[in-house]
């Protein structure tokens, strides 16, 4: 049943990633990738982490995904041009080329390194109350500054979207 | 039960595929989507190394993570739209302002 279930979110995952990188329509490509981030959290929820799982589905596929598909709605983006023609077949080729080596390289690395069966999940394994309790006992700080981050973040978009231009 | 190992291919795969759109795709749009991708595999590998490991240490990787793609999120689009509001295009290419 696991199995089933993983293949059939690999294929899922790997196709709506596709769609994204080679869609021309960047609306398309939206769509195509909130589908991969749910699928993504079907794998979270496969390998026991339940809490990710739904933290992704509400704001990965929720929030950010609004977001990037209303400023896309907002600027109303007309179909993309094909890629550069300036740099021409050899950047084409090239970039493939060079992501292919580097996934060879780590996809053996990774295949060599890694047990074939997962151990049984620990106790509490990605339920709310074990990683809240975590975040804000031992990863307190990084808590903090990451919630500074957001901050940082809201108020610069602000001031961004609201200067004038010359 | 699944295996770990392909669990980490199929994130190397999907990272590569961000790579390779980030590389070729031209609106600024579309490359931050295929940078959320990137982030993406990365966080499926934590979780997967999370249950190799047992600890809830590579969950709160993930978890800032999140936080930090949707603040990427907010401020990438945020450029995305003055630059818009300046050229009147997100084609990375017609954006050369700094070239010299």
């Amino acid at each position: 049943m696991d199995a089933f279930a993983f293949y059939v979110l690999a294929l899922l995952t790997v196709a709506s990633a596709l769609v994204v990188v080679t869609h021309r329509n960047p609306v398309v490509s939206a769509v195509a990738l909130a589908f991969n981030l749910v699928s993504i959290a079907g794998f979270y929820v496969l390998l026991g982490a339940q809490f990710i799982g739904l933290l992704q589905v509400l704001v990965y596929a929720g929030a950010i995904m609004v977001l990037i598909l209303f400023v896309i709605m907002l600027l109303n983006l007309a179909e993309e041009l094909p890629p550069v023609k300036v740099a021409g077949t050899f950047q084409r080729v090239l970039a493939p080329a060079a992501t292919l080596t580097f996934a060879v390289v780590l996809g053996r690395a990774l295949w060599r390194d890694t047990p074939a069966t997962l151990p049984p999940a620990s106790e509490g394994f990605g339920t709310a109350a074990v990683l809240g309790r975590e975040l804000f006992t031992r990863y307190y700080y990084p808590f903090e500054v990451i919630s500074l981050l957001l901050v940082v973040a809201m108020v610069g978009a602000v001031l961004l979207a609201k200067r004038k231009l010359t | 039960m699944i295996d770990p190992r392909l669990v980490l291919i199929l994130s190397t795969v999907l990272f590569a595929l961000g790579a390779v759109g980030v590389l070729l795709r031209r609106g600024a749009i579309s490359i931050l989507m295929c940078v959320e991708l990137m982030l993406n595999a990365a966080n499926l590998a934590f979780i997967t190394f999370a249950r190799l490991r047992g600890g809830p240490e590579a969950q709160i990787y993930v978890f800032f993570v999140m936080t930090l793609a949707a603040a990427e999120a907010a401020a990438g689009l945020a450029i995305v739209i003055a630059l818009f509001r300046l050229k009147g295009t997100t084609d990375v290419d017609e954006i050369n302002l700094l070239k010299w």
